[in-house]
């Protein structure tokens, strides 16, 4: 079986996030108030042939930590992607 | 709104007269796609059509070029073994679209063009103009074009060693982003964009193919920004399609291509630019005076199901264009490899084909397989040459006499020039800190002085001891009053920068930017422009080895003011000292080298100065270009600090030209980066302060009885001016401000206006 | 004379100008491509400045799995010298061969300008020649070079002096105003300035001849 999944890379919590806190400065001069806790991260999605979601799922966990984050200041979590 | 469909070619941007010269060609209708390929080598940014007549003008000969202008980039000889390219153009509509991509995609184009060349590509420069940035929209562009340059070029590998930062509300929506590269390389490896012997292979290098930019530069830079009229007229066939950079891709594209040359294994080679493979197998097939074949199947695609039309005029990114001979290619394929870089055979150098009037012509052939179905077959020259010249009409503006009058020297009331000074400051340093401008250990003088220098050395490059230096240059407020001595003026200001540092001129390339040529007014502008840069480059002997035409920059129905950029190319013999650069020393003396009042009928003239612009004093009468009065202090300042480079021993500790903002702003900046003052007892007036021509250069030294002694033994005219020290800039009782403030006010004046601080 | 070995990665761009320095204080240098499996006999190894893989996913994330990486690790476990400038230090945090990592800088955009440094320890192969305290000028060019670590790593850092060089005036938000560090041993050592860039007056500055005096001398005596 195919499996779309997707991998979310987040900063850790704790790790400054000049982006994250960049766009939350600006939002208040745009006229969107009451945003908080802003924090950057990247979204990666790609297919992996699996014969199990739980396979799937664990492969793409195990290449999110190897490769898609560094594990000194990111997070990685790997999700299916149920809608495709 | 009229229901009838647009015919096909007037939808491609050809007129009916050029379909009939197209019929004319072909001894019969083209097809859908041969109109298509016409469309965009006929456009005018391809064709330069309504301005070629003009640039015929200008000289491009001297003993020491060895390329001039129609190659990828002007090369001249620059000693030693080793040749000088250099290349200059616009990026400026896809920059207002896409700040970031647009001037991303406009720095690896113009490497693209230097290393096209056989050139290893050792330093960027960007002139840049933008709208005032009190609109937040123009705040953006600013924002995203200097992160574009930088993403791009520092991750390519090329320092960014200078440019222009120039605001003003005629470029609001519509920036000039304008790009200038300079390589290097031994005189034997000069490769051109040829194609020649039948059955060499046409290899496309790089990048796949995509759907980005079709016909994005030639349709884009053809549209225009007309506000409702011309939104309209951007249907879906026009409607941009951003094109993406890739500096990774580029860097090894790079690598490979000068390997490949390096080892002899091209016969010629050429970047893929504006109109993509049409262009650079219709411009190589013709310069060889073949014919070429060309398989779209055998042309790598980034998407499905493109049609033909898409294949040959995507401008996707980061390709070239290299005619190898059928032994060489698996050994074209080896280097390839190791730079992990695409290279395909897309095309067949053929014979000519006879024609029935006995002519041989070079056919470029559109085929479905090489074996397969011919879906074009035009001659490459009619493509790559043929494009119709137009003469149209000019016509100086009728407001011009009254404009002139306005003059802001003779009733512009006097304000508090201390104030005036501090509002003329801006340190652009906030910019240029985010280029890479010292890689390969060359840069000698980066941005933000007078000129920029670098040792001439690099990779697989001759030693040598010598420099080069580069300058560009423009002043739309002089060009406005006066565009044949705005230009000529122009030039002469980037041979005073370049003595700044001790370079003689060899070289000039050019980027013309100007409005709507449809508008006899702009067209009058261009032609005055090329004729003051032709009279300037006559009387400097200089040659014009390169240039680029960027038309339609108008904004709401209004172009901009006349705005061609100047790039000087200088050298100096012997580099290995620094230049003294601004840094004076508390005691030095002050004098000023050059004649101290301007040519013509006003000794200190503010029309186009800066500070009147200030004020919104836009009219008046400029200084004449007179290079008589120039030449001879040229000559003594380049000597001066070509033989401090030289290593020897001299009493200047301090050079800077009088330029934007005048003597007052060229003293203030001295004295903002040594933070020490100035003392200068008496001024002729007001204007004296902030008139601009140039010319006149502010000199320090420690001995000034020497130094005056040399500029009158080499007929130049001095002034003393006073004596470096203290912690004022005081001039003549006409304003005094203390350094700290001028350093405040300058450092933070640009990052203020981004509303970064 | 010392041989030090440059590695060149696609996209690194100061593989030149740092085999330059080497050569200007009498050591030979080699360009070694990222595809090499061993490095040959060496005195020690710079991973020099660039782009290495376009900086694509994070500065360093790709070129950590080139083959020559195994090579760097096992010369540096046997204590052999190793350098990593600018992308050359992200490079050496992403293989785990240094500790921390390097993130944007605080005001999001690339710098390159002099930065005044303070020697901060002088038990590495790159500061073992600099005087402790001094201040040294050299330029930085870098988009990520704020060092960040947790706290943990942070108080190790400052027990095993590993801390070498520190901005007098922080640039771009580094903890500590940390410009460099080394592992505990001191033999490998990453910095974000460019020492290769201070070479000589005529450019600017000459005080990261110092530095690398060190870096080149520890491999002639070695050899």
């Amino acid at each position: 079986m195919n499996y779309s999944v997707i991998v979310e890379v987040t900063l850790r919590p704790g790790i400054a996030d000049p982006e994250g806190a960049t766009i939350e400065r600006a939002l208040p001069t745009l006229g969107f108030s009451g945003v908080s806790l802003v924090r950057a991260g990247k979204l990666f999605r790609f297919s992996i042939d699996a014969d199990s979601p739980e396979n799937a799922l664990a492969t793409a966990q195990s290449l999110a930590e190897r490769l898609l984050s560094n594990p000194v200041i990111e997070d990685a979590v790997a999700r299916l992607d149920e809608g495709r | 709104m009229s229901s009838a469909p647009e015919p096909l070619h007037r939808a491609l941007g050809l007129t009916d007269s050029e379909l009939d010269d197209i019929r004319q060609v072909l001894s019969r209708d083209p097809n859908p796609l041969e109109l298509a390929l016409y469309g965009v080598m006929w456009s005018e940014h391809c064709s330069y059509k309504s301005s070629r007549i003009h640039l015929k003008r200008l000289p491009s000969k001297g003993a020491h070029v060895l390329v001039g202008p129609g190659e990828g980039a002007g090369v001249i000889d620059a000693g030693d073994g080793i040749g000088i390219a250099i290349r200059i153009e616009s990026h400026n509509h896809p920059s207002a679209i896409e700040p970031y991509q647009g001037a991303a995609t406009g720095v690896g184009g113009i490497l693209r063009d230097v290393f096209s060349m056989g050139a290893r590509p050792l330093a960027v420069m960007d002139p840049l103009f933008f709208g005032n940035l009190d609109d937040a929209r123009n705040r953006w562009l600013v924002e995203g074009v200097v992160s574009g340059i930088s993403g791009y070029g520092n991750s390519v590998g090329v320092p960014t060693i200078g440019g222009e930062l120039t605001f003003d509300e005629c470029y609001s929506a519509n920036p000039l982003v304008n790009v200038l590269a300079v390589g290097a390389l031994p005189t034997d490896r000069l490769a051109l964009g040829v194609a020649s012997g039948w059955g060499n292979y046409a290899v496309l290098l790089g990048s796949s193919t995509g759907r980005d930019g079709i016909g994005g530069v030639s349709v884009l830079a053809s549209a225009g920004f007309a506000g409702d009229d011309g939104a309209a007229s951007i249907d879906d066939a026009k409607r941009p399609s951003v094109q993406v950079g890739d500096p990774y891709e580029e860097k090894r594209l790079i690598e490979a291509c000068l390997e490949l040359l390096d080892r002899g294994y091209v016969v010629g080679i050429q970047d893929l630019g504006g109109a993509g493979l049409v262009c650079a197998t219709c411009e190589t097939a013709a310069k060889g005076g073949v014919g070429m074949d060309v398989d779209i199947t055998a042309v790598p695609q980034r998407e499905l199901g493109m049609q033909a039309f898409e294949i040959m005029t995507s401008e996707s990114q980061e390709r070239m264009l290299a005619i190898v001979t059928p032994e060489n290619f698996d050994a074209v394929q080896a280097v390839c490899d190791k730079w992990e870089v695409r290279a395909n055979v897309v095309g067949h150098v053929v014979e000519p084909t006879i024609m029935t009037d006995g002519t041989s012509v070079g056919m470029l052939r559109i085929r479905n397989g090489f074996d397969g179905e011919v879906l074009a077959e035009v001659p490459a020259s009619s493509l790559a040459d043929d494009a119709p010249l137009y003469d149209r009409p000019r016509q100086r503006p009728s407001d011009l006499d009254a404009v002139r009058a306005d003059d802001p020297t003779i009733d512009e009331p006097v304000g508090d020039a201390a104030a005036d000074l501090l509002d003329l400051l801006v340190d652009p340093a906030w910019v240029y800190r985010q280029y890479d401008s010292q890689l390969f250990l060359n840069t000698v003088v980066g941005p933000g002085r007078d000129a920029a220098l670098l040792r001439l050395a690099g990779p697989g490059l001759p030693a040598s001891n010598r420099g080069f230096a580069i300058s560009t240059d423009s002043n739309p407020r002089w060009c406005a009053l006066d565009p044949k001595d705005g230009t000529a003026l122009t030039v002469a200001e980037g041979v005073a920068n370049l003595a700044c540092v001790g370079a003689s001129a060899k070289a000039v390339v050019n980027c013309l930017n100007f409005g709507n040529p449809e508008h006899p007014e702009v067209m009058w502008q261009l032609s005055e422009s090329v004729d003051g840069m032709a009279a300037a480059c006559d009387a400097l002997s200089l040659p014009v080895i390169g240039g680029n035409v960027s038309l339609y920059n108008e904004s709401g129905g209004r172009d901009i003011d006349p705005t061609p950029v100047v790039g000087l190319l200088g050298i100096v013999d012997s580099l290995v000292a620094p230049p003294p650069g601004w840094d004076w020393n508390d005691g030095d003396a002050l004098v000023l080298v050059g004649h101290r009042e301007a040519a013509g009928a006003v000794p200190f003239p503010l029309a186009g100065s800066r500070w009147a612009t200030r004020r919104g004093r836009r009219g008046g009468q400029l200084a004449s270009f007179d290079a008589s009065r120039l030449v001879s202090t040229f000559n003594f300042v380049t000597a001066e600090v070509a033989s401090i480079c030289a290593g020897k021993v001299s009493d200047v500790t301090a050079v800077h030209d009088v330029s934007g903002g005048g003597l007052a702003a060229a003293l203030a900046e001295m004295a903002s980066v040594t933070r020490v003052g100035v003392n200068v007892a008496k001024l002729e007036g007001h204007g004296e302060l902030f008139a601009e021509f140039p010319g006149r250069f502010v000199v320090a030294t420690s001995d000034a009885e020497a130094f005056v002694a040399r500029a009158i033994g080499a007929g130049v005219p001095v002034t003393l001016l006073g004596t470096v020290g203290g912690t004022r800039v005081h001039l003549g009782g006409l304003l005094s401000v203390e350094v700290s403030d001028i350093a405040a006010r300058r450092g933070g004046a640009l990052e203020g206006a981004l509303e970064l601080i | 004379m010392a041989r030090i070995g440059v590695v060149v990665f696609p996209g690194s761009n100061c593989e030149y100008d740092a085999a330059a320095a080497v050569e200007q204080l009498g050591g030979s240098a080699e360009l070694i491509f990222h595809s090499a499996t061993s490095l040959g006999d060496l005195d020690g190894v710079i991973l020099p400045g660039g782009f290495a893989h376009g900086d694509y996913l994070r500065p360093g994330a790709l070129a950590r799995f080139s083959p020559v990486m195994d090579a760097v690790a096992a010369f540096a476990a046997a204590g052999g010298p190793v350098l990593g400038i600018c992308n050359g230090f992200q490079v050496l945090t992403e293989a785990g061969l240094l500790p921390g990592a390097l993130q944007k800088n605080r005001g999001l955009t690339f710098l390159c300008q002099p930065t005044t440094l303070i020697v901060s320890s002088t038990r590495s192969v790159l500061t073992r020649a600099a005087t402790l305290g001094a201040e040294l000028v050299v330029p930085i060019n870098h988009f990520s070079g704020a060092y960040t670590c947790d706290d943990e790593t942070y108080a190790s850092l400052v027990a095993d002096d590993q801390i070498v060089l520190r901005y007098r005036d922080n640039p771009n938000g580094s903890r500590d105003d940390i410009a460099g560090v080394a592992n505990e041993a001191g033999n490998v050592v990453g910095l974000m300035p460019h020492p290769e860039r201070a070479m000589s007056s005529l450019l600017g500055s000459a005080d990261g001849r110092v530095l690398l005096e060190g870096f080149v001398g520890v491999g002639a005596a070695a050899h």
